[in-house]
């Protein structure tokens, strides 16, 4: 498969009349997307507010990310099965408005709803304080359902980012970007000489509230099976997660995977990247056991010599992680895994729920439980009720000129568990 | 003795002795079956972890 | 203004009272610097000053820790010291302890920072590494040279209140935080090239060593079930409505004991879930799938166990530090003991 992605740049956002993008601002319309949120009868209410980089501003309850995208070439539409019709993706051009975001926020769905500061030290935790983002407050109809809620709060965000990438259809991109994997055969004999790389994508797949989507699938009803990078840039998986803030794997985080994007600059220098290979979370040993037996058989079947692991969330989930590292380095191939760690607040307990020593090459995505003080802001976008009772905060922590402490885990995608940020953890 | 679904990581942190629960969101009974039918489940596990606790174990055992 | 003073802690070796035949030595403290402490004086410059120095017979403070400690801060505090300093220890094992535990007790009782050193393989460094900054020096005596300037270096960072960096930058043994950091690359493509490097057989650092986790020997069976109290403790996150001890939804840093007393099942009206780390609609309903409180009332009543614990204990397990952990359960065994319980049943979601 071979997909072009067109970036275009975002450098400002801007309320305006209609939705549209000029000389590398975006402008929306305010009205135009409340009324789209607000067709969904589960959702009471729908604000939108705008966040810029290095404003005074904090956002919190953010339950999800959007990185606006539109398909302009090729079959199927963004978000496949879940937005647009179920087609296939990963073929053709894609136009993304790179730069700008949409972040859904308001009264909490679980307690893994998470911060953002657009400015201020704990800025520089989160990639969001670096996008423009367009900010959309729900709030829920009376007596909903928790698993509606979020579900709707999940489609709120999805059909606004739709909505505003449907502005970057016809404009001529800054920059075209290539990629492309072929059919393993050939992609094997294209680059015979170099190792032959792949990828073990684990979904969140906990439940409801702890889900993901792979063109509209729940991911904790699928089998491990093998995807193309391509399609991922797509859309063909949509986060539906409320696990800790720090490592929730965003819808926008898997539009722009680092472990895929950063493969792929490898590719064809001095490794070939092959596929990934795509398996979920569950909550039963049985899933667990036999998920990752298919994911050492697929590593094994595409003939891989080494593989990257990424997980989403902790706790139990490192027992997928571990497993099928075992079961993949007993299956003869190479293993890295990429994680975060949660060795309590004074850094001296296991990093780690599980362990195993196949474990033995581990890039470390900083550890969560850091106390950082979060300073008032001028602008609240969302709600501040539930501070303390989020993972990451606790009894105590609010103070009353709207400061508080809290642990780093708070923040959105501050150690997510893909190697998308540059924070790390050391032995001291 | 330790009742827990992921036996792995009762494993790696050092329990002894283990019985396997349901799952994570419901590691004692099934409420996807009747009432009955789940207490019976949880009977069971509790009845499982009773014989665990009579057991002489010279290392970490499961008890299945 | 005028000088930080520092008291600096030895043993009965270092201060010329002798070896073994002084190791019985009682707590004296004499003004200013003495033995090795010269070294450190003149090392510390004009800004600092030794104003005393604390001596202990090395079999002294190891059979009498608590009084010894106690005697010791006594005599210490009136100088009002901004640095505490014991030893370096070296190979000395005794010493080493004392050092580790007078540090540990002065940082406690005076709220100052404290400092000492080590050779790795003293067995003080095991047991104080992760509580203190344990300098590293060489084996005997003769490493007090190279170990003087790292004393200065660090002691004077730590009463400035200066960040202090890793233990290879700073000269201290590894004590086994973790600490983060930003890297120049991010996680995905560090992560290729240690793949890449494995991939060639080529030598690839982890970022973390797995750990060994801590074993306990297995307990006897239980004899006689039929007259054995039981309790429940949980890590599933079960509270009362309200969750009235504010336990976290992650990374507990508390636990909760809790009365289910004349209850025969675990209603969703009194008992709630605050675990952030499952899905919680099934256990909201029914907290029974966690803490067993039906089935075993029904064989408290069968006569199958002796009797149920008036109360279950609860945490969450999500993100907890095992150090907590570990803390919650050696706080509550006493109780358990106390209240005669005879068996535990554990249960994890």
């Amino acid at each position: 498969m071979k997909l072009e992605l067109g970036k275009i740049y975002i450098k400002d956002v801007q309320f305006a009349e209609k939705t549209y993008v000029e000389n590398g601002t975006l402008y929306v319309c305010k009205e135009d997307i409340e009324k789209l949120v607000l067709e969904d009868e589960r959702l009471a209410g729908a604000r939108v507010d705008l966040a810029r980089p290095g404003e005074s501003v904090r956002i919190s309850p953010v339950k999800d990310v959007i990185e606006p995208r539109v398909k302009v070439e090729g079959d199927g539409a963004v978000f496949p099965g879940v937005i647009g019709k179920v087609g296939q993706v990963g073929e053709g051009r894609t136009h993304a408005l790179v730069g700008a975001a949409v972040i859904t926020c308001g009264r909490i769905v679980g307690f893994q709803e998470g911060v953002i500061d657009m400015s201020g030290p704990t800025a520089k935790y989160t990639p969001f304080s670096k996008t423009n983002n367009v900010c959309v407050v729900i709030e829920p109809a009376d007596g909903i359902e928790t698993h509606d809620y979020e579900a709707a709060g999940r489609m709120a965000g999805l059909k606004t980012a739709v909505y505003i990438a449907e502005a970057a259809r016809c404009l001529a991109p800054d920059e075209i970007v290539t990629y492309e994997t072929k059919p393993l055969l050939e992609q094997i004999a294209q680059y015979p000489s170099l190792p032959k790389i792949g990828y073990v994508h684990m979904l969140q797949s906990q439940g409801l509230l702890h889900d993901t989507y792979y063109y509209g699938v729940d991911a904790k009803k699928f089998i491990p099976t093998i995807m193309y990078p391509t399609e991922i840039m797509d859309g063909a998986i949509v986060s539906g997660n409320c696990v800790a803030p720090c490592d929730k794997v965003t819808t926008f985080h898997h539009l722009n995977n680092p472990v895929i994007e950063d493969l792929y600059k490898h590719h064809g220098k001095d490794l070939n990247f092959v596929g990934v290979i795509l398996t979920n979370e569950n909550v039963f040993l049985a899933d667990k056991e036999r998920h990752s037996d298919m994911v050492a058989k697929l590593a094994g079947y595409l003939g891989l010599d080494g593989l990257l692991i990424t997980e989403e969330g902790y706790g139990n989930p490192d027992t997928d992680l571990m497993m099928n590292c075992k079961k993949v380095t007993q299956a003869g191939v190479k293993v890295v895994i990429i994680t975060d760690e949660f060795p309590g607040r004074d850094g001296k307990s296991y990093s780690l729920a599980d362990a195993v020593p196949e474990a033995d090459t581990m890039v470390s995505c900083g550890q969560g439980n850091l106390i950082v003080h979060f300073p008032p802001m001028d602008k609240l976008i969302g709600t501040m009720d539930y501070v303390e009772s989020q993972i990451g905060g606790y009894s105590g922590c609010m103070y009353e000129d709207g400061s508080f402490d809290a642990e780093l885990q708070i923040i959105i995608a501050s150690t997510i568990a893909n190697g998308y940020n540059k924070l790390a953890a050391r032995t001291y | 003795m330790h009742i827990c679904t992921v036996v792995p990581i009762s494993k790696t942190i050092g329990a002894n002795r283990i019985v396997p629960a349901i799952g994570i969101p419901y590691p004692l009974g099934d409420p996807t079956k009747s009432p009955a039918q789940s207490e019976k489940i949880r009977r069971e596990l509790v009845e499982r972890g009773l014989t665990a606790l009579q057991t002489p174990v010279t290392g970490q055992t499961v008890f299945e | 203004m005028g000088k930080y003073k520092i008291v600096h802690y030895i043993n009965n070796f270092f201060s010329g009272a002798g070896g073994e035949e002084a190791a019985g030595m009682r707590p004296e403290i004499h003004e200013g610097p003495m033995g090795p402490g010269l070294a450190l004086a003149e090392a510390f410059g004009e800004e600092f000053e030794i104003a005393a120095t604390a001596v202990c017979g090395d079999n002294y403070f190891g059979e009498n820790l608590e009084d010894a400690a106690a005697e010791l801060i006594g005599m210490i505090r009136p100088y009002k010291p901004d640095l505490f300093i014991a030893g370096p220890a070296f190979n000395a094992g005794r010493y080493g302890v004392a050092c580790g535990t007078i540090c540990k007790e002065v940082e406690k009782a005076l709220g100052i920072p404290v400092l000492t050193g080590m050779y790795e393989e003293n067995p003080g460094v095991d047991m104080f590494r992760k509580d203190l900054i344990v300098i590293k020096t060489k084996n005997s005596a003769a490493g007090m040279r190279k170990a003087v300037p790292v004393f200065k270096r660090l002691g004077e960072k730590l009463v400035k209140g200066r960040e202090i960096l890793g233990p290879d930058m700073e000269g201290y043994l590894e004590r086994g935080i973790r600490v983060n950091y930003f890297a120049e690359k991010r996680g995905s493509e560090r992560a290729i090239e240690l793949l890449l490097k494995k991939c060639r057989g080529e030598e690839c650092q982890t970022e973390y060593p797995m750990p060994e986790f801590d074993r306990v020997e297995p307990a006897a069976p239980v004899t006689d079930l039929a007259h054995t109290k039981i309790a429940i403790v949980t890590s599933g996150g079960i509270v009362p409505q309200g969750n009235p001890d504010h336990i976290e939804s992650s990374s507990a840093t508390k636990y909760g004991i809790y009365s289910i007393k004349g209850m025969d099942r675990m209603d969703k009206k009194d008992f709630m879930t605050v675990h952030g780390g499952y899905d919680r609609a099934f256990v909201t309903e029914d907290p029974n799938l966690v803490v067993p409180l039906d089935v075993l009332r029904k064989l408290e009543k069968e006569g199958v166990i002796g009797e149920l614990a008036g109360y279950f204990i609860s945490t969450t397990g999500t993100g907890t530090a095992t150090g907590n952990a570990k803390a919650f359960g050696r706080d509550f065994v006493g109780k358990l003991k106390e209240d005669g319980i005879g068996a535990v049943i554990l249960t994890s979601t």
